[in-house]
Order: C-alpha cells, then sequence, then structure tokens
C-alpha cells in the first residue's frame, strides 16, 4: 500500500493503527471507530487514498449488511480487508483499511453514508440488499434514502449494482444505474413500500411479483434467481449453509452474485459461504451462568420477523432482550410490528432496559411472558436457549457471556 | 359489538400505530365486551365502525392517505358523530392542511380547525403532555407545527417535547382525539386507552390491571427524570 500514501496518509495510517491497540487494551473497547476518527482528523482524505489501490465492494441495505459483507469475505477466499465488527461508518471504514495490506476490501455501509462513501472508494460492485424502517428516530424516512441512492446511482460510473429485484425501493434506487444484475430473492417484508416510490399510488404484489399503475414494476431481467433452487448468472449453485433462516439464503444469493463479478468461480465461493459459521459473534453458542445460549441479533421488524421464523416449533423458553439506546434507536414503537403472536406456546423472558415495553406487547399478544428483574434466579432448563435482542442489548449479552 | 376500524395501516402505520387497535381490542375484551377489529386497505370500501384509528405515515404515504380518505365515506361518518384517534400524520390529515414534499398547504379533511407548516426542526424525542389530572407520555417524530383554531380545544399542555408547538399537543373534540405521541400510544397509556373506550361505548369502566400500567410508571419516571428532553419550541 504504502507507496500510493503520503507522508500524511502514512502518518495517519500508523496513527489508526496506535490509537486502536490503545483502546483494546486500556478500556477493552472493540478498537476501531476511535483510531479511524484519529485518522480521519489528521488526514480528511484518507479513506479515498487508501481505497485507491484496492478493488473494493460496498455493501448497503437495512438488514443483512453484516452477514452479506462476511459472505463476500469468506467467499472471495484468502485476506480481504474487511470492517468485520460492523462500524459501518468512515471511522470504521478507515480503521478496516489500515489495519490490511491486502488489495481488495469488502465494506458494510451504513445506508445514510452510501452517497458520500461511495465517490471516496470507487467500487467495483456495490450490492443493495434492501430498504425498510429501522432506527425510526433516526434517519427515519426510508424513502429519502432511496431517493438519495437514486440520485447517487444515476451518476455513477463503473459500478455493477447487484441489488434486490424484489424490494421496491431497492428497485426505484438503483433502476437508473449504468450496470445492474437484479437479484430474484425472498424478500418477506414490504410494509414500507405499499405505496409506489415513483407515483404514491399502490404497489400490487401477487404470484412473486409487484407492480404500480405507473409502469413502475418488479425487473424481468434478472441476473440471479433463489426459490427452491439458486441460479446465480446461469450457475445452479446448491446452498448448504450452516448459517441458519431464509434470510440468510437471500444473502448468499447477493454475495455470491457479487463474487462473479470479481471474477471469482461461483463454485468455489459457494463451498466457502456454506462453510461460514457464525458472523461477529451472530447465532453463536456461548455460555453463561450454567445456561447455554444461542446469540441471535434482531434490529427492527423485518429483522425480527425473519429471526421469530428461524425459532423452533416448540414450546421452548424465549429469552428476548430490547433497549433503546442511541445506537438502537430511541423509540421501541417498532415492537408492535414484529408479530410477537408468532411465540405463542413459549415463555418469554423478557430482558433489557425495555424489558416493561417488551412485556406490554407480549402481554397484549397473549404470549406467555417473565419480567426477569433478578438474573440469578433463572430456570436452568439444560437445552440450548435462543436469545434475541436488539442491538446494544446483542453487545451487552456477548460482554457477558463466553464463548462454549 | 365494538367496531374499531384501523384506517390504511399500510400508509399510516410507520410506527407501531396499529398497535392501538390491539391495546383498544384487548382491553375491551378483558372486560367481557365483544370486539371487531377491522383493517381498511387500500381500496377497501370505508366500513361503519363505532371508531377509527389513523397512525402515521412518511410524506408519500400520507399524501395518499388523505386523498383516499377524502373519496371516502370517512369524513361524513365522523360529522354524523363517530370517534376518531389520530396521531402524528393522522392528526394532521383532519385537519385544514399540511406541508408535504412539494406543497406546503396540502389540504387537509377540514374536521377540525389545524393548520399545520414545516417547523424549522423535526421533533424527534420523547413527549409528556398533561390533559387535565392526567399525564400522557410518549414518543414524538414529525417536522410540523401545528396552529389550531381559537376555538379548538389542544389535547394537552407540553411539559417534555414540542407537541404542536412547544406549548400545547394535539387537538379535541366531543369525538375526536388527536396527539403527535405516535405509534402505539395507548400502549404506554392504558387510561388514555380507557378514557377512549369508556366514551365510545358511553358506559364506566371497571378498572383493569395490566403490566402496562408498570410502563406507564416507568415511562412517566424516566421521562420526567431525563436530563435531554425538555420543550422543543
Amino acid at each position: 500500500m504504502s507507496p500510493a500514501l503520503s507522508l500524511r496518509d502514512a502518518f495517519a495510517t500508523r496513527a489508526i493503527l496506535a490509537v486502536n491497540f490503545l483502546s483494546r487494551v486500556t478500556v477493552g473497547g472493540s478498537g476501531t471507530v476511535i483510531g479511524g476518527r484519529v485518522g480521519l482528523a489528521l488526514a480528511p482524505r484518507l479513506l479515498e487514498d487508501l481505497a485507491a489501490p484496492r478493488t473494493v465492494v460496498l455493501v448497503s441495505g437495512t438488514n443483512g449488511k453484516t452477514t452479506t459483507t462476511a459472505m463476500i469475505a469468506a467467499g472471495w477466499g484468502g485476506d480481504v480487508a474487511t470492517n468485520e465488527t460492523g462500524s459501518n461508518m468512515p471511522p470504521g471504514h478507515v480503521a478496516a483499511l489500515a489495519s490490511s495490506r491486502s488489495s481488495r476490501a469488502v465494506l458494510e455501509v451504513d445506508e445514510s453514508w452510501m452517497s458520500s462513501v461511495t465517490p471516496a472508494t470507487s467500487p467495483r460492485v456495490i450490492v443493495l440488499l434492501n430498504l425498510s424502517r429501522d432506527q425510526l428516530d433516526r434517519a427515519n424516512e426510508v424513502r429519502q434514502i432511496a431517493e438519495r441512492w437514486r440520485t447517487l446511482l444515476s451518476v455513477g460510473d463503473g459500478a455493477m449494482v447487484v441489488a434486490n429485484a424484489n424490494d421496491p425501493l431497492v428497485v426505484y434506487a438503483a433502476e437508473l444505474a449504468a450496470n445492474v444484475a437484479w437479484c430474484d430473492v425472498p424478500t418477506p417484508w414490504n410494509t414500507d413500500a405499499v405505496s409506489c416510490p415513483r407515483c404514491t399510488l399502490p404497489l400490487r404484489f401477487a404470484d412473486g411479483s409487484w407492480w404500480s399503475e405507473c409502469g413502475f414494476s418488479k425487473p424481468l431481467n434478472v441476473a440471479t434467481t433463489l426459490s427452491n433452487e439458486l441460479t446465480v448468472r446461469g450457475n445452479l449453485l446448491r446452498l448448504d449453509l450452516r448459517l441458519p433462516g431464509a434470510f440468510n439464503e437471500a444473502n448468499a444469493a447477493m454475495a455470491l452474485t457479487a463474487l462473479t463479478y470479481l471474477e471469482v468461480d461461483p463454485h468455489e465461493a459457494l463451498a466457502r459461504v456454506n462453510e461460514l459459521e457464525s458472523v461477529a459473534g451472530r447465532f453463536s453458542l456461548r455460555r453463561w451462568r450454567g445456561h447455554q445460549l444461542r446469540l441471535l441479533l434482531a434490529k427492527n421488524p423485518a429483522g425480527f420477523t425473519a429471526m421469530l421464523n428461524t425459532l423452533k416449533d416448540d414450546e421452548s423458553d424465549i429469552w428476548v432482550a430490547i433497549n433503546a439506546r442511541v445506537a438502537d434507536g430511541k423509540d421501541p414503537s417498532w415492537l408492535y410490528d414484529v408479530p410477537f403472536e408468532k411465540l405463542r406456546g413459549h415463555r418469554v423472558y423478557c430482558f433489557g432496559d425495555r424489558r416493561l415495553d417488551l412485556a406490554t406487547r407480549l402481554d397484549y399478544a397473549g404470549v406467555d411472558y417473565v419480567v426477569v428483574s433478578d438474573e440469578a434466579s433463572l430456570p436452568r432448563s439444560g437445552e440450548v436457549i435462543d436469545v434475541l435482542s436488539n442491538y446494544t442489548a446483542f453487545q451487552d449479552w456477548r460482554k457477558k457471556s463466553a464463548p462454549c | 359489538m365494538l367496531k374499531i376500524a384501523l384506517v390504511y395501516p399500510e400508509l399510516l402505520g410507520t410506527y407501531g400505530d396499529g398497535g392501538n387497535a390491539l391495546v383498544l381490542g384487548e382491553r375491551a375484551r378483558r372486560r367481557g365486551i365483544e370486539v371487531d377489529v377491522l383493517r381498511v386497505g387500500i381500496g377497501d370500501h370505508m366500513p361503519d365502525a363505532s371508531l377509527y384509528l389513523l397512525g402515521g405515515g412518511e410524506d408519500g404515504p400520507q399524501r395518499l392517505g388523505a386523498d383516499l380518505l377524502r373519496e371516502s365515506s370517512f369524513a361524513a361518518r365522523v360529522r354524523d358523530g363517530k370517534h376518531v384517534l389520530a396521531v402524528c400524520a393522522g392528526l394532521q390529515i383532519l385537519g385544514t392542511s399540511f406541508a408535504v414534499e412539494g406543497d406546503d398547504e396540502y389540504e387537509g379533511l377540514g374536521l377540525v380547525t389545524a393548520v399545520t407548516r414545516r417547523g424549522l426542526t423535526r421533533a424527534v424525542g420523547e413527549l409528556l403532555v398533561r390533559r387535565g389530572r392526567e399525564v400522557l407520555v410518549g414518543f414524538e417524530n414529525h417536522g410540523g407545527r401545528t396552529e389550531i383554531g381559537s376555538g379548538v380545544e389542544p389535547f394537552g399542555l407540553v411539559e417534555r417535547g414540542r407537541g404542536n408547538d412547544g406549548v400545547v399537543d394535539g387537538y379535541c373534540t366531543a369525538t375526536i382525539w388527536a396527539s403527535y405521541a405516535h405509534g402505539p400510544v395507548l400502549a404506554m397509556n392504558p387510561w388514555l386507552a380507557d378514557e377512549i373506550l369508556s366514551r365510545v361505548l358511553e358506559r364506566e369502566l371497571e378498572p383493569l390491571d395490566s403490566i402496562a400500567d408498570d410502563l406507564y410508571a416507568e415511562r412517566r419516571n424516566a421521562i420526567l427524570h431525563s436530563t435531554e428532553s425538555s420543550r422543543r419550541p
């Protein structure tokens, strides 16, 4: 990397590594964002300069960013620079690039940051997964994000855009891009796209398709199809993921599509993606106070709905932890957009700062619940317990539990 | 049979607003009252109901929701004495006019004199509103400043947050409750759910204990002691 970097950049890069190292050893931080901030303060064009000599892939969307990014990194094979801890704004990006010499990089990008990170990194491939309501107290208007992406992509030059054909907001965002590979992957959540982004008339959904009276409709020319089988640009691939959930199959389909545009053999990529077991601690088995836990992250209605569908259909106990801190979005109204009625028959233990909001939601849903105020007195079952938590609650569980 | 209509949840349901229908239905059922909660979708005929619920929505959906309501029998039914709970975008739609992208004076239904203009800033955060002897807790997220007509009674007085203008929140009439406290405001405020049920059913209701009372007490306490949410003019 060094020949491309100016003296200032080289100094800033060293500063990032030093600050992050200090952050990790002194305050036990994950050590990515703070160093990145320092680096950007020292060299404002650092992201451009660090990205310039590399082949870059960007991944954005409401749900599945971290997992899809990990799938692309794994599927690419070998050493790949990536912001695997999910720090998905420029400080996280420069930190990821500064700590790797690989000529290949895959970065997950916060939806609101695409407009600045894309020109800064000149990506070869951009993956757009989906857009739905998330953290409503902040980037609340998902349609505004779709509009900003549309403007960005309509003037973009070389990037291949790999986009979800079943998400009308993503299609609206990507339809003017010069090069698009549409992916026809199952996308159950379309509650945020009931009115057409072009004309505001109602969108119709039927028979795996969707359209509006103004002519805006699901793209016909798709590169990738995932139903019972997965076909990526003419290659029939057998998905056998170790990661659970139908939503991860959709993520894998889009990751594999992106990889074909990086000249990676799809069958070799598939084998590596299939083997991926856990992403940034998600889906991992942990132990805590004699309990065996499987930690599941779900941050918003679409993610929670998808996650509820992966739970076993038995009468097992389920633990759910809800916070409403800044990183979660401070408004937990979205609990009423999640079909918690599906949990009838289970007993749900309510954790987190907003456990009473959760308990009230479950009460009205007719689900048996326990508000946990004393963590020491939880019953031991011997079974692996699924723990669903939103963002900061998930981090709390990661911190207090240990690997199995 | 108590009929509650959840109106255009696909358009006016950005913030879990459908939760209000769930809460009202459950609180009635637990008192042995028969309830029918009707979901009114885009293109559906506006059904007869004792209570209509309108939630929040983004600009495009809000405009479409207003147009569909205008073409329906909704306003006639409300003038005829049917009840409405309207939050956020719903509050703006029932009024005289509101601001959406591309139009600062989009025509409302004119059921109440209330003009909503674009505020200088967005009001995002916790909301605390005094309504007589009660206190409403909630969360607001909107860019509007609403001016109600001189004869219109506000829903309550703002103690934290903005509501209409940092002084008062929403409005109410004999049959309409309107507040900027969006989403499942009735989940957090069981007393308001019961006030509405009682008025619609025209009778006193027996008290109903539930975990929602604990949530209400906790939120009220948390917002009162929060340092960050002060009044937002």
